[in-house]
């Protein structure tokens, strides 16, 4: 068992010290950072002194060294183009997009695993029909189509909900939430229904596939023989297993919506990380562009890490195959 | 002649399965009326959008033809630039399409090759190609295409983003879609390399290579085939999505999701046509290919077959 923890664990590592190399490579040898400090006028003392204090006359490992533990410390540098700490910036911008994403998968799994119960229970019927094909547009739909097409409806035609920013928000220390005033959770509607659409349509046809196997086993077959109710056999027996899968892919969905966050935010423009990525993109910022490369894959890594931790303690097939090899 | 071609792909079984299915002969149809048409831009679109003495400013924001101030010459209505809507979303379908058939085009051979020789060498090679599938497989592919994009921008110098633009994409997005084509072609290469033929052909002394992609790679393709069919949907709409978030397609050649993009500013101010109709387009192109990629995977997998 520990052994298969400490292999994960390796794996993950790995990752990082991968994504940190590219990140780092990125702020070293793409444009000089000097340049970005100071202006034209500098002179050639100066920018020396700045390159000893930046350490950019060190050898290249000791280099990323430092630049290793200056990220795990928290401290990416200064934005280029905001000529803020990094850090700073997306200390503010966290909280918007955990909001939302942690909404979204709420909303995902809770309204997926509904609809794919009743699709997987109801086969061949005019309801299951609709769902099937509507999940299966909700697939060719670019998430930010979805988003424009609520944002014309409930704004622009029925103007009954805000198109964009997150409202009012409170301050509780560190996290500002907007989970606490209604202008806030009326700014949350749009986007997290949005966010979760895709995310939804996936769960719908996982929970769907894996009730029909389940229906089809022997078990539920030797329940319905002896007689007990079809509501019992099918909320009580057959869900429970047919919710497992749903747990683990639960902590993949975290990881895309906050990928998909980032469409998401551009359109209702959502004052998160995501945001704050894309303008870095578009301007060139390195430091917050490689702060976020490098953040994502940590929360990445973690939701693998925790995934496959789980999967061990679930489903004994990977227990049975690691103990014996 | 024809007659009896069409015979010969009907006595197929791929072909009987087609014939027989509504919704692939729909599907196929209009992703091909979309295909001559963005093909044949020069000859059915009305106007050359890109010709500036085609646009004329005082033609900007007219609606479509139905509704209340709409102008015959402009089916579709027009732009902001007084760009004939109609004649944009054509060519800029094109744009779509070719940034879409080239990125997984490059996004199959280099996961088909890393796959296939994967697969057939085995070792510690195969190890390292699949555990870096798996590492790309946790990146969602619009976060990858993302980040390869922003590298991209990060190190090619800003006058020469926009001629590069297109190039670079078509990496991004390549670069996030290889490792579905890695993994199904190793697993069906493990399959096939155990078969008499390929021992057969280690006897009579063919080289690996040889083996490998004439005579493994012709019995793997029809699930490499499902794989792009879907693909393609996928990278069209990360395509128009990276092109949405403005670091894309450059507005001066705009695909779908430029067209989009700039479409959306107006949509505040009642001018929603500018948006509406290359989305709507968009999701029809894609929701086509997808429908197509799901028929394949049915009409292709033997264990699918109709209960």
């Amino acid at each position: 068992m520990l052994n298969y923890f400490l292999k994960r664990f390796l794996q993950s590592v790995l990752v990082m010290i991968i994504v940190a190399f590219v990140s780092f490579s990125l702020f070293n040898f793409v444009g000089d950072p000097v340049n970005n400090m100071v202006g034209q006028e500098a002179s050639d003392e100066r920018r020396e002194e700045i390159r000893d204090k930046l350490g950019i006359n060190d050898p290249i490992y000791i280099q990323f060294f430092n630049f290793v533990g200056n990220s795990v410390q928290g401290n990416f540098g200064i934005s280029y183009q905001l000529k803020r700490p990094v850090s700073v910036l997306i200390a503010e911008r966290m909280p918007a997009t955990l909001e939302l994403v942690f909404v979204s998968a709420l909303l995902a799994i809770i309204s997926g695993v509904i609809l794919g119960v009743y699709t997987g229970i109801n086969r061949d019927t005019f309801l299951s029909n609709v769902i099937l094909v509507i999940s299966l547009a909700g697939v060719s739909l670019p998430t930010f189509i979805i988003g424009i097409m609520l944002i014309y409806l409930f704004s622009v035609i029925l103007g009954v909900l805000p198109s964009f920013g997150r409202g009012e928000v409170t301050d509780i220390g560190f996290w500002s939430t907007g989970f606490l005033t209604l202008s806030g959770l009326k700014a949350l509607i749009l986007p997290s229904v949005t966010l979760s659409l895709f995310q939804m349509t996936y769960v719908i046809r996982l929970v769907r596939a894996e009730m029909m196997e389940i229906l089809q086993t022997d078990y539920i077959k030797f329940a319905k023989a002896r007689g007990i109710k079809k509501n019992i056999i099918n909320y009580k027996h057959a869900l429970k297993n047919g919710l497992i899968p749903v747990i683990t892919i639960t902590g993949i969905n975290i990881g895309t919506l906050i990928a998909f966050s980032i469409i998401t935010e551009t359109v209702f423009q959502w004052p998160g990380m995501g945001s704050l990525f894309i303008n870095a993109v578009y301007f060139v910022d390195i430091p917050i562009m490689s702060a976020y490369m490098i953040m994502v894959a940590f929360i990445f890594v973690m939701i693998n890490f925790i995934v496959d931790i789980t999967y061990y303690f679930i489903d004994p097939r990977i227990r049975i195959k690691e103990e014996n090899s | 002649m024809i007659g009896k071609m069409i015979n010969k792909i009907y006595d197929t079984d791929i072909g009987y399965s087609f014939f027989n299915s509504k919704i692939a002969i729909i599907s196929s149809s209009i992703f091909l009326i979309i295909f001559l048409c963005s093909f044949l831009a020069e000859i059915v679109a009305p106007y050359d959008p890109f010709d500036p003495l085609n646009i004329s400013l005082m033609d900007a924001f007219i609606p479509p033809v139905w509704s209340e101030g709409g102008n015959a010459n402009f089916f579709l209505g027009t732009d902001q630039q007084g760009r004939d809507m109609f004649s944009t979303m054509i060519y800029g379908s094109r744009i779509s399409l070719i940034v879409g058939f080239s990125s997984i085009i490059f996004a199959m051979i280099l996961g088909v090759s890393l796959g296939i020789t994967a697969g057939y060498i085995g070792g510690r090679y195969e190890t390292i190609v699949m555990r870096l599938t798996d590492v790309q497989l946790t990146i969602p592919s619009i976060l990858m295409a993302l980040l390869v994009d922003g590298i991209a921008r990060a190190i090619i110098s800003k006058s020469m983003h926009d001629e590069m633009a297109i190039y670079v994409l078509i990496f991004a997005i390549g670069i996030s879609e290889w490792p579905q084509f890695a993994r199904v072609t190793r697993a069906s290469t493990l399959v096939e390399k155990n078969k008499e033929y390929i021992s057969a052909s280690k006897i009579i002394g063919l080289s690996n290579i040889l083996i490998m992609f004439k005579h493994i790679l012709p019995n793997i393709l029809r699930p490499i085939l499902v794989i792009a069919t879907i693909g393609l949907a996928l990278a069209i709409i990360t395509e128009s999505t990276l092109s949405f978030l403005g670091v894309g397609i450059p507005p001066t050649t705009p695909s779908l999701g430029t067209l989009i993009r700039f479409g959306n500013n107006f949509l505040f101010s009642g001018e929603w046509w500018i948006t509406f109709f290359p989305a709507i387009f968009l999701v029809i192109l894609a929701l086509s290919i997808n429908l197509l990629g799901d028929w394949m995977r049915d009409a292709l997998n033997p264990k699918l077959k109709k209960r």
